[in-house]
């Protein structure tokens, strides 16, 4: 039982971290209908900029993790203005091997910014863990939860009672249909490519003190979290969340139950089983348009 | 109007291929002397760039030492470095153009134990002495004649880890490797060689090099009450682990091994790190040292100048190429840059007192280093201290 | 028809030149990789470009034809040109069972599909350690021979994989303009109205997969007979998206573009070598700005250009 209740809290935690990057990519793709491979990238930036501000700097807690996540939506919105907007007649692969190209230059611009080398901060908080009949819940683990929590119910409450929020899920539904009622879709893409940037950001401020950092961070867990958005399906913002939380907790128990070598084969098995199941992930959105 | 718009992709191409052509040309070859030429390849960056990076500084020292002081019989040596990016077809690219293109009298590098067997094939083909800073034992066994490398092997490691938990009484050992071909390296001679010394490993568990939370790892190791764990890995992985493992509670002594050797370790665990032990090269507490060791003046030196000429921390992993430029230039003395000369010349290179520690070649062993290159160390209060 | 063949047999006389003129093995062996990438994406381009899927997944393949012939020729003995058509039909039967549930997925969910079978694949090159030698690598691959011609020799290999490519090409081209390839351009427009007009899209598009699948067990064989040594980081996610990056740089649907594409991702890394440690952020900019100012991809934008310029004149 104790194991049990462990392995779980392992799988929530990192759950956590993959359903905060797959909102990341649905949200992007809600609007754009692109998959931004270097979202990742975006994470590592995130938690870059928390060792600088947080770790070198020592600002204080809530304004190096504002900081750091105005830093990276700037990026992302000057990274949506160059490289993406300049592009004419976009076909979908074409957008995105400019983001494979993207993710492979900020790699490097961290590389050349924050050196080769991996950096820790400590917890935003020392508290003990948590004791729950013998499995511990980890401080860091908590802070995730709840900074989870406090972004989902913050974007549900963006969509449904906020105007932009509304306009942004018409620009989603149909572009032509918010367009005629006036609603400036290039801005609602704008926005969301901020957004999404904001919620690879907050990925990377929160596990800053669970992992070590470096600038090749991104790759996997930008990986990590495409397959959860994928896993619950493309465009649903509940969808990401069930993803998130159902690869985080499949990690944790492949590992106890199985074998940690086979963790990751076991997670993709199951994914490409509910694929086969369910092509449209287990919340299937509208049909999903090729490449 | 319209025609600069149309010419206006094709001026970013020209451009970029002209950029591209300026930096193909071949740097100008320097007139005077005739150099030697040193071929370098290494993991500069990519994922094991903490081997890499130091091992290109430290190449680069070692040549600017070795000039200083006159060269070798009055020839200047001059270093070609690439990277491989840790990748084996960039790797066997880039030694082709140091043989072919640069036509470099020897090899330092590769890093990795991957990227060097991938290009072992091309070494036999090719003739050239060739020093590797890997740490995988298949490299030098079989010997090849013309393959040697100065990094200390797995097996070393293992065993100075054993004779310690032996010493302790310890009977039951968990083992967590990283999935990686260190970590399977290591993994295979700690299985191995745990019977020589009454040891069982009673769970074999790895973890994936990127992983952020291994406490699902540890969970299970904890069910299974061994008497103390063992982790081998390179960072930041087994700083992850040492992290959960405190949060955790688990009070079980900590095994580490020497790929996590470098003050950085140190920092990325913080308060986690206190307890934990490992083999290491001497380098780490080289100021620990009694000035009667041989090795305390070739390390400090080695230290004082590393620091000077790039402003950043020593690790042990520079030592390696380090080590293999100085045994080189030993083996270069007289050699006229004859190939077969220099490699004959590395196996009767005896007694060198380098980084990682005594090297003492023979035609059959190209690694050179005994069981005394490594000293037990534990971290107390965030720093070395020798054991026993 | 014959018009159709200049451009082959043109390509044929500069590969049997450039071998000729070219002694420095180095560039030789950097001609070689060219091919072998041109392979890849040969393959991946039928796929892509002419069929409309697309795979995240295609390293796997690439690694089922090096990790086939190795498994054979080092641990069953087999000769390396049994191990071919061995490595290269194992490649085809996975492709095939793989490739029925999954190319019923569509867009980014077949995406999805193909890059997690080729995570599973590459995480099996690594644990299976007792027959793959695991993560690091498996050494001993034997050098080909063929009766007196030993390919251990680096030009006899560059004619070797360059004969496998040009046969490539010729077959593609084939394949292209024949009823099939009309059928799979059908697809990649609207797979609904294909079938509508009795296409059988499903079955289609599976052999297609498989027909890429063999490509990439070739390229993959030809690669650990050059190399003699293979592990699994040169079979990973990076690998099948690099191999994507070539298809799209070079030009989909276009049997020259992968040849373009192939030469650019190869050649790029090494000229890029000067700038050191700014090498990532330059080829990163390079690959965006390729894409910004010609979506097209090279083979497409190029002509553009320059038709754009002749009628201005």
């Amino acid at each position: 039982m104790q194991e049990f209740i462990q392995y779980f809290f392992s799988g929530i935690t990192n759950g956590a971290i993959y359903a905060v990057i797959a909102i990341g990519f649905s949200m992007l793709y809600n609007s754009t209908e692109l998959i931004n491979f270097a979202h990742g990238e975006f994470v590592m930036l995130g938690s870059m900029c928390m060792i600088t501000f947080f770790g070198s700097m020592h600002l204080p807690l809530i304004p190096a993790i504002i900081l750091a996540i105005v830093c990276v939506t700037a990026a992302g919105l000057l990274f949506e203005r160059l490289a993406i907007r300049t592009v004419k007649n976009p076909e979908h692969i074409v957008l995105i091997i400019i983001t494979v190209g993207a993710s492979i230059f900020l790699r490097g611009l961290g590389m050349l910014i924050w050196g080769k080398d991996a950096f820790s901060i400590p917890p935003f908080s020392s508290h003990p863990p948590l004791d729950i009949h013998g499995a511990k819940l980890l401080s860091q683990s908590i802070w995730i939860i709840l900074i989870f929590l406090l972004t989902t119910v913050g974007l549900q409450l963006f969509y449904k009672k906020t105007l932009t929020g509304k306009a942004m899920e018409a620009n989603a539904i149909s572009k032509r249909a918010a367009w005629i009622v006036g609603i400036p879709s290039r801005l609602m893409v704008t926005l969301a490519f901020g957004l999404s940037a904001t919620m690879g950001a907050v990925a990377g401020v929160i596990i800053a003190p669970v992992t070590m950092c470096s600038y090749d961070m991104g790759t996997m867990i930008g990986l990590k979290g495409f397959c959860a958005a994928m896993l619950g399906g493309l465009g649903s913002l509940w969808g990401a969340l069930i993803g998130g939380f159902l690869l985080g907790i499949l990690e944790a128990f492949g590992v106890g139950f199985v074998s940690s070598g086979l963790k990751d084969a076991t997670a993709f098995l199951l994914l490409l089983f509910i694929l086969y199941v369910r092509p449209g992930g287990i919340i299937s959105s509208a049909d999903v348009k090729r490449f | 109007m319209m025609t600069t718009h149309a010419y206006r992709p094709l001026m970013w191409i020209i451009s970029l291929v002209v950029a591209c052509l300026i930096f193909v040309s071949p740097a100008l070859a320097e007139s005077g002397k005739p150099t030697y030429k040193i071929g370098g390849i290494f993991a500069v960056t990519g994922p094991a760039s903490f081997l890499g990076d130091p091992e290109k500084n430290s190449l680069k020292l070692a040549v600017e030492q070795i000039n200083k002081a006159g060269g070798i019989d009055g020839h200047m040596l001059e270093a070609v470095i690439y990277d491989t990016e840790g990748d084996p077809s960039k790797t066997v690219m880039g030694v082709s153009k140091l043989i072919n293109k640069d036509q470099v009298i020897a090899i330092i590098g590769p890093s990795l134990t991957p990227t060097t067997l991938a290009v072992v094939p091309m070494i036999q083909k090719a003739k050239i002495p060739f020093i590797s800073c890997a740490a995988g034992n298949k490299i030098v066994q079989p010997v090849d004649p013309w393959v040697f490398k100065t990094a200390q092997s797995d097996i070393m490691a293992v065993a100075t880890i054993y004779d310690h938990l032996k010493s302790k009484n310890v009977k039951k050992i968990s083992i967590i490797t990283v999935a990686n071909a260190f970590g399977e390296s290591g993994k295979e001679q700690l299985l191995a060689q745990a019977p020589t010394y009454g040891l069982t490993v009673i769970q074999s568990e790895t973890f994936g090099a990127k992983d952020t939370d291994m406490t699902a790892q540890i969970t299970k190791i904890r069910q299974e009450k061994p008497e103390a764990i063992v982790c081998w890995g390179t960072n930041p992985g087994p700083a992850v682990l040492a992290k959960n493992i405190q949060q955790l509670g688990l009070d079980i002594p900590l095994y580490q091994s020497h790929g996590v050797a470098s003050p950085k370790f140190i920092e990325l665990a913080g308060s986690a790190a206190d307890g934990i032990m490992l083999p290491t090269g001497k380098i780490l507490i080289a100021s620990l040292l009694p000035d009667s060791d041989t090795d305390k003046k070739v390390l400090t030196g080695y230290i004082a100048d590393y620091e000077a000429k790039f402003k950043s921390p020593v690790s042990g992993f520079g030592g390696y190429a380090y080590d293999a430029m100085n045994i080189l230039a030993t083996a270069m003395k007289g050699s006229n840059g004859d190939k077969e000369k220099i490699r004959a010349g590395i196996e009767n290179v005896k007694g060198h007192v380098g980084v990682s520690g005594v090297f003492n070649f023979s035609p059959t062993d190209h690694n050179g280093l005994g069981q005394d290159a490594f000293v037990m160390v534990k971290i107390v209060n965030g720093k070395w201290e020798l054991l026993k | 028809m014959t018009r159709d063949r200049i451009p082959y047999a043109v390509f044929t006389l500069i590969v049997a030149a450039a071998g000729w003129y070219t002694d420095n093995p180095y560039y030789l062996q950097t001609l070689t990789f060219i091919g072998i990438n041109t392979l890849l994406a040969l393959g991946l381009n039928m796929l892509m470009g002419y069929a409309g899927q697309i795979s995240l997944g295609h390293a796997a393949f690439y690694g089922i034809g090096a990790y086939g012939t190795a498994i054979l020729t080092v641990h069953w003995h087999v000769s390396p040109w049994l191990a071919l058509p061995g490595a290269v039909a194992a490649a085809m039967l996975v492709a095939c069972i793989v490739g029925i549930p999954t190319l019923k997925l569509s867009g980014y969910y077949l995406g999805m599909g193909t890059l997690g079978f080729g995570m599973i694949v590459n995480i099996l090159f690594r644990e299976w350690s007792s027959v793959t030698g695991g993560a690091s690598g498996f050494v001993g691959i034997p050098s080909l021979e063929l009766g007196p011609i030993s390919f251990s020799s680096t030009k006899n290999y560059f004619y070797l994989v360059w004969g496998f490519v040009i046969f490539s090409f010729i077959l593609c081209h084939r394949i292209i303009n024949s009823r099939v390839g009309r059928a799979l351009r059908a697809i990649h427009d609207g797979e609904k109205a294909a079938a509508a007009v009795g296409v059988d899209t499903a079955k289609l598009k599976l052999q297609v997969f498989i027909l890429s699948a063999a490509f990439s067990a070739l390229a993959g064989f030809l690669y650990a007979h050059m190399v003699f040594f293979i592990s699994p980081e040169s079979f990973d996610f990076i690998a099948s998206i690099r191999i994507v990056t070539m298809v799209v740089i070079g030009g989909m649907a276009s049997v020259w573009g992968s040849l373009i594409g192939a030469s650019l991702l190869t050649l790029l890394p090494e000229w890029l070598h000067a700038f050191s440690e700014f090498e990532m952020v330059v080829y990163g900019l390079i690959l965006m700005i390729i894409m910004i100012f010609l979506p097209k991809g090279l083979t497409r934008g190029l002509l553009d250009m320059f038709e754009r310029a002749r009628k201005n004149k």
